[in-house]
């Protein structure tokens, strides 16, 4: 037990200790809050990603709709943290359910290429519907609230107590995905990534388990973004915009897609990198582009299939080096 | 009805720089099969360029140099950054590359060029209206027509009947075979992307003579870019075009009713071909299915 989930318990303690080792290595509590809320972001869009072999590059539009629905709950509805969780999950969630049956029987290229388009829809319906949304400045004038446990009250306005909230967030979310993945369903996501035909050809529905795939990932997507509204008690159509898109996708394949911590390993460094290098030069832009360049050609495999793959290779004798690829001229009209 | 047809031709006008855009998107995507989101990027290298050596060639010069510019970078960047990426079968990867490309073309303009909005000088002739009731129509509006008619009349014969077209039509339909009869392939592909940076750029020139430059110029159409393809139908560069001016035109007639919404009209008329006719105006049945 202890050699099998060493690591994973050591990640659990670490997370839960967080607000008291972050700030001596020069963090603070809303870069922990930060990290985790992209972590569910990022392990959510893997569902999708890494686990059914869909190409989403739109999933900054569930997470938008997310901060947008709870920002929105709290400024005109109810100032109530639980119900604006709640609501923004579910204003994200519907959204996947039903852009999922416009995706998913595509394939490859078509399958990003859609996904990539239908997020601006939103980007633009938050920037141009300024009166509800505050445009283009972003939507302010909302903070998280206390919550009530009876008579019991807890605080969320300060950092490290909030940051308590979203890591019970976090645990919630990872329990699902891994029951998930676990599950019959799970099983068969891996099977259409591995080979969608072959899967279709033993009588599975493949298009209704991939609309399933992007469904829930799309409902935790936005739970993760009603938390990051709050933690920032602000959201603007960043929020919604490819750019963060495709930042997801990075942090994915930086960590690893084909484990499922991966992501979070891709979350934590990117996130660090993205903070440190805006405040040491205006040119963080492009460093984050070099960054992606880099992965791209470096480590495509993400950090976490680089350790996978070392281990394999000290516990197997050496095997005989496989055939150099061939140019694959195959792949004219995609797969 | 004179301001329905105003913004009906501005509409217009916004969907041939679509159309051309989307046109070289659609040639990487279905040779390389590269979703090249650097796009936009050299978009805004060709018409910054032009910009910069204008003071020296002139406008026309620049109308010509510029595009060729940006092909010849992008004809660097396939060779050194894409190239090592065909071996891998999984498009995820061209795309983030691309991607971060887009990211590093956008701030590097802004540093080089600032990010204040540059005015690009069209020659006064091409400034003055054509008449003065239709006093939309200036004489530039009709040479970014009339340019991108030649081109894409030009890309036409091209692909029709000179070698290089027709093994780059073939290319897209079956590589394999076109590489066994002893075609190289890495070659093709290399001017293929090089000829889809040149409408890139192209468009970047002419689309700076209407809008101004500004470092964001380029993901901002390259995004109705997508759309314009996905409309059109995936693997038709007819539909790309038709894509273009048809949500351009229908951006533009939104913009008299209700401007604020005239961005997300694109989109909806996406979803709305998407639910009625997955394959687009003119795509192929089954294609990325």
């Amino acid at each position: 037990m202890i050699r099998r989930h060493g690591l994973e318990i050591l990640l659990w303690i670490a997370l839960a200790t967080v607000p008291l080792w972050l700030t001596l290595v020069g963090g603070y509590a809303a870069l922990g809050s930060k990290i985790l809320v992209y972590g569910i972001a990022a392990l959510a869009l893997n569902l999708v990603l890494g686990f059914t072999g869909g190409l989403s590059f739109g999933h900054a539009a569930y997470f938008g709709l997310g901060a947008y629905g709870a920002g929105m709950t709290l400024k005109y509805l109810v100032p109530s943290t639980p119900v604006a969780i709640i609501v923004g999950t579910l204003a994200g969630g519907i959204a996947a359910t039903l852009l999922g049956p416009l995706v998913m029987r595509r394939r490859g290229i078509y399958f990003a290429m859609i996904t990539i388009a239908i997020g601006q829809l939103f980007y633009f319906v938050a920037v141009r519907w300024n009166n509800v949304t505050g445009g283009e400045d972003g939507l302010a004038g909302f903070r998280r609230q206390p919550l009530h446990f009876g008579s019991f009250v807890y605080d969320v306005q300060a950092d490290t107590k909030f940051y308590y909230l979203v890591l019970f967030c976090f645990v919630v979310a990872v329990v699902i995905m891994r029951v998930l993945l676990a599950s019959p369903l799970g099983h068969t996501w891996v099977a259409i990534r591995e080979n969608r035909r072959r899967a279709q050809f033993l009588g599975l529905r493949t298009d209704l388990y991939v609309w399933a795939a992007f469904a829930i990932s799309g409902t935790l997507t936005a739970l993760a973004g009603s938390l990051n509204a709050m933690l920032f008690n602000f959201t603007s159509p960043q929020d919604l915009h490819w750019i963060l898109s495709g930042n997801f996708v990075i942090m994915c394949v930086l960590g690893g897609m084909r484990k499922f911590w991966g992501p979070m390993v891709g979350v934590a460094i990117f996130v660090v990198a993205q903070d440190y290098l805006s405040s040491l030069t205006d040119n963080w832009m492009t460093a984050i582009g070099m960054l992606f360049v880099l992965i791209v050609l470096l480590f495509p495999k993400g950090i976490l299939g680089l350790v996978a793959r070392r281990r394999e290779r000290a516990l197997s004798p050496p095997a005989p080096e496989p055939a150099a690829a061939p140019a694959d001229p195959s792949r004219g009209v995609a797969s | 009805m004179q301001l329905l047809l105003f913004n009906a031709f501005n509409g217009l006008i916004q969907g041939v720089f679509y159309a051309l855009m989307a046109l070289g998107l659609a040639l990487i995507l279905s040779l390389n099969s590269v979703i090249n989101m650097a796009h936009g990027g050299f978009l805004v290298i060709g018409a910054y360029l032009a910009y910069s050596l204008a003071p020296y060639l002139g406008f026309w010069g620049a109308l010509i140099v510029g595009p060729i510019c940006a092909a010849a970078i992008g004809l660097a960047v396939e060779r050194v950054l894409i190239r090592p990426l065909y071996k891998r079968p999984d498009p995820l990867y061209t795309l983030l590359l691309t991607f971060g490309l887009a990211l590093i073309i956008e701030d590097m303009t802004r540093t080089i060029w600032g990010a204040q909005g540059l005015p690009f000088q069209v020659p006064d002739v091409l400034n003055s209206p054509v008449s003065s009731v239709l006093f939309f129509i200036t004489g530039y509006r009709l040479l970014v027509v009339g340019i991108t008619i030649i081109v894409m009349l030009g890309l036409y014969l091209l692909l029709r009947y000179t070698r290089l077209g027709i093994r780059i039509r073939a290319g897209t339909f079956d590589l394999e075979t076109v590489s066994a009869l002893g075609v190289n392939i890495y070659l093709l592909r290399a001017l293929n992307f090089a000829l889809g940076c040149l409408l890139a750029g192209l468009a970047g020139v002419l689309a700076a003579g209407i809008l101004g430059l500004t470092p964001p110029m380029g993901s901002s159409l390259i995004m109705p870019s997508f759309v314009a393809i996905i409309v059109g139908g995936v693997g038709s560069l007819v539909g790309s075009i038709l894509g273009g001016l048809l949500i351009g035109v229908a951006a533009g007639i939104t913009t008299t009713f209700y401007p604020a919404a005239s961005e997300a009209v694109i989109y909806l008329i996406m979803l709305i071909v998407l639910v009625i006719r997955p394959r687009g105006l003119l795509g192929q049945e089954g294609l990325f299915e």
